[in-house]
């Protein structure tokens, strides 16, 4: 079990030095100079108020510093969770603007993955081999996971929004309201949350509903369903069985998955103009913020890799299987 | 008579038609008999032991009838067949290393499925019946998984015989075991027989020898039909068909076991089931096969209780 944990924490500790070096290198060898785009923006004429401003933001960055010192200081900015100025929205600290944003990533994905979750796992049990809802729940299912998110997000914002206007399809609130904790605001922001939730959790209940159907096909063929079946247990134990038994891999399904939801989720909210973490990015893109653009590339990197170590280790506090396999091991 | 199989005929339904795995079998069993089923693979002993208890979704009863103390069983009818299913006729499968839910302790799952049948779980009982086989008690507080594949295979036998049934399958249980392992397994088989937890029993295997030794009876399968059934030293020492003559011949020396040599010793191989020709099923390999094999031999009981069909037997 020790050793099982140690290697995880080994390989995700790894797969994080990866994910950071990457991000630190990234911007730094991308085309385009973030400095010049800044003094581009601020519009100064002069070129001796060019040079102190240049001299100003590359020390301000600690582009004057040789590159490993760099790297080592990206280091130890991240562990202080400084990551940097915001060149977009100067001069807010990235983590800041990323803060501001989160909630609305959060918000938008957690109950959109539990749901689909819960959902869609129920779904695909109660199908599978049941003849009418299965002939009707797996090519709805197919059809669901096959459409990528963004095609879903734009149906879903030209028919429930541009044609029958019954929801905004842009923003995280009206402009004409303040956030505050009001029943009005409230009110407002769940309706501007509901077209780009569903978008993600219609596509991802598909996804769910049919992995679970398959999974539990199969348990029902194995041979603790048949033995019990041979000794007359009835239908409803043996669906118990065999629900709890699928949906254990399942957990590790979700771990699998969370990357491509974290994807979806992005690409729903720049659909929606939806205030969160792929709004940020499309922001950072289009203004050349490369540190707010590491910054939150940075954030899910460490969310995506946080959840799938927790789900890893549910996995193997729940499941038997995983758990004696790794006491013979040991 | 415990049991009395009449003509029975079960087909597996393929994509290419109609397997007649058992096609007219018919014979007798006697209160607290041990029946050893021998044959080839796939002679259709798994076939025979499913039905009597419970038939997958590609299995059709294609005819015949089932008798277990008197009242008949409606074996090609999954749902009045429940209410015999583990009261009456239980099975210790083929599959027991993987025949436990992997994800629930040994004591809970039992505990359940008695519920799901409506019988409370006498604990004392249960406990003794371990103590019987030689499994540690705490067993009942530990997952399949963390058990040994001897310690599994006994916790199937006590499971299955939980609610004392009068028929006992028993599919190829002691193959995947050691011959010391074996050997316990049959001596508990037969600890279960005079417990009286378990009436009759069918002990399939395609190990002769080993069959010699638990089973009263013996009979020998071939290609979906009956071929001989004789009591055992019978069997053994004077068989009449053909096919069992070169089976008894070809076993292996006694206290040598050679696993693979016992069967591969008849050249040649038996016909599809799937269009099986007429006549004897065994005439392509019979050493002593001649015209009148064209026609199909009926089960003769040649002396009493051995029942062999060949016309030269
Ligand atoms: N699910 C199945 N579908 C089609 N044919 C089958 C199936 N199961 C078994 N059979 C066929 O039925 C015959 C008898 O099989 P089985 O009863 O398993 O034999 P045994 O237990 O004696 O080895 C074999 O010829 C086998 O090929
Ligand atoms: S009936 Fe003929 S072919 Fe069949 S076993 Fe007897 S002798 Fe051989
Ligand atoms: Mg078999």
């Amino acid at each position: 079990m020790r050793q099982y944990f140690g290697r995880k924490l080994l390989i995700y500790g790894l797969t994080f030095v990866v994910a950071v070096t990457v991000n630190w290198m990234i911007p730094r060898f991308m085309p385009g100079d973030p400095v010049a785009s800044m003094l581009a923006r601020s519009r100064v004429s002069q070129p001796a108020a060019v040079e102190a401003m240049r001299a100003y933001y590359t020390n301000l960055f600690g582009f004057d510093q040789p590159i490993w010192q760099q790297y080592l200081n990206f280091w130890g900015a991240l562990f202080q969770g400084d990551f940097g100025i915001s060149i977009w929205v100067f001069p807010t600290p990235v983590a800041d603007v990323i803060l501001g944003a989160v909630p609305y990533t959060l918000g938008l994905m957690i109950p959109a993955v539990l749901l689909s979750y819960w959902i869609g796992n129920r779904l695909g049990a109660f199908a599978a081999r049941r003849k009418l809802l299965d002939n009707t729940v797996l090519p709805v299912g197919y059809v669901l996971t096959a459409m990528p998110y963004m095609w879903l997000a734009v149906i879903l914002a030209w028919g429930l929004g541009v044609t029958a206007g019954w929801f905004p399809v842009a923003g995280g609130y009206s402009f004409a309201l303040q956030p505050s904790w009001s029943w009005a605001f409230l009110v407002n922001l769940l309706h501007h949350w509901t077209l780009p939730f569903l978008s993600l959790f219609v596509v991802a209940l598909g996804g769910w509903a049919i992995g679970m159907r398959n999974m539990i096909i199969y348990e029902l063929e194995s041979d603790y369903s048949n033995y019990l079946a041979a000794l007359g247990a009835p239908t409803r134990l043996i669906r118990r069985y065999a629900f709890r038994n699928a949906i254990l891999p399942q957990i590790t399904g979700l771990a699998l998955q969370l990357g491509v939801l974290v994807a979806g989720a992005l690409v729903t909210e720049i659909v929606f103009s939806y205030p969160g973490l792929g709004s940020l990015i499309l922001k950072a893109i289009q203004n050349q913020d490369f540190f707010l653009l590491q910054g939150t590339f940075m954030f899910i990197v460490i969310g995506v890799l946080l959840a799938n170590f927790i789900i890893d280790i549910v996995y193997v506090i729940v499941d038997p299987r995983t758990r004696a396999g790794m006491a013979g091991a040991a | 008579m415990s049991l009395r199989v009449n003509d029975l005929r079960v087909h597996y339904r393929t994509l290419r038609g109609e397997v007649k795995a058992l096609d007219g079998v018919s014979f007798g069993m006697a209160d607290g008999e041990i029946l050893g089923l021998a044959g080839e693979s796939g002679c259709g002993k798994t076939t025979l032991g499913k039905s009597l208890i419970r038939m997958d979704g590609r299995m059709r009863h294609a005819g015949g009838t089932v008798e277990l103390d008197g009242r008949e069983l409606p074996v090609g009818d999954d749902r009045a067949m429940v209410a015999f299913r583990f009261h009456e006729v239980s099975l210790i499968p083929q599959y027991s290393m993987s025949a436990m839910n992997p994800t629930r302790r040994i004591g809970r799952m039992v505990g359940e499925l008695l519920r799901s049948r409506g019988v409370t779980l006498d604990v004392k009982e249960l406990e003794s019946r371990l103590d019987l086989v030689g499994l540690p008690r705490d067993v009942l507080g530990r997952y399949p998984i963390e058990l040994s594949g001897g310690m599994k295979q006994r916790m199937v036998m006590v499971i299955s015989t939980l609610l004392d049934p009068s028929l006992l399958i028993a599919d190829e249980i002691t193959s995947a075991l050691d011959v010391s392992t074996q050997q316990a397994v049959a001596k508990a088989l037969l600890g279960f027989r005079e417990s009286g937890y378990v009436k009759s029993m069918i002990f399939i295997t395609h190990d002769l020898a080993l069959t010699s030794h638990i089973a009263d009876t013996i009979m020998v399968m071939y290609a979906g039909r009956l071929a001989e059934k004789a009591p055992s030293d019978r069997l053994t020492k004077a068989p009449r068909h053909p096919y069992t003559r070169l089976l008894i011949n070809s076993l292996p020396e006694i206290g040598v076991r050679h696993q693979d040599r016992k069967l591969t010793g008849i050249p040649g191989s038996p016909p599809s089931l799937l269009d099986p020709p007429k006549g004897c099923r065994f005439r392509d390999r019979c050493p002593m096969a001649g015209e009148e094999c064209a026609e199909d031999p009926p089960p003769v009981e040649i002396e009493p209780n051995h029942f062999v069909a060949c016309w030269k037997a």
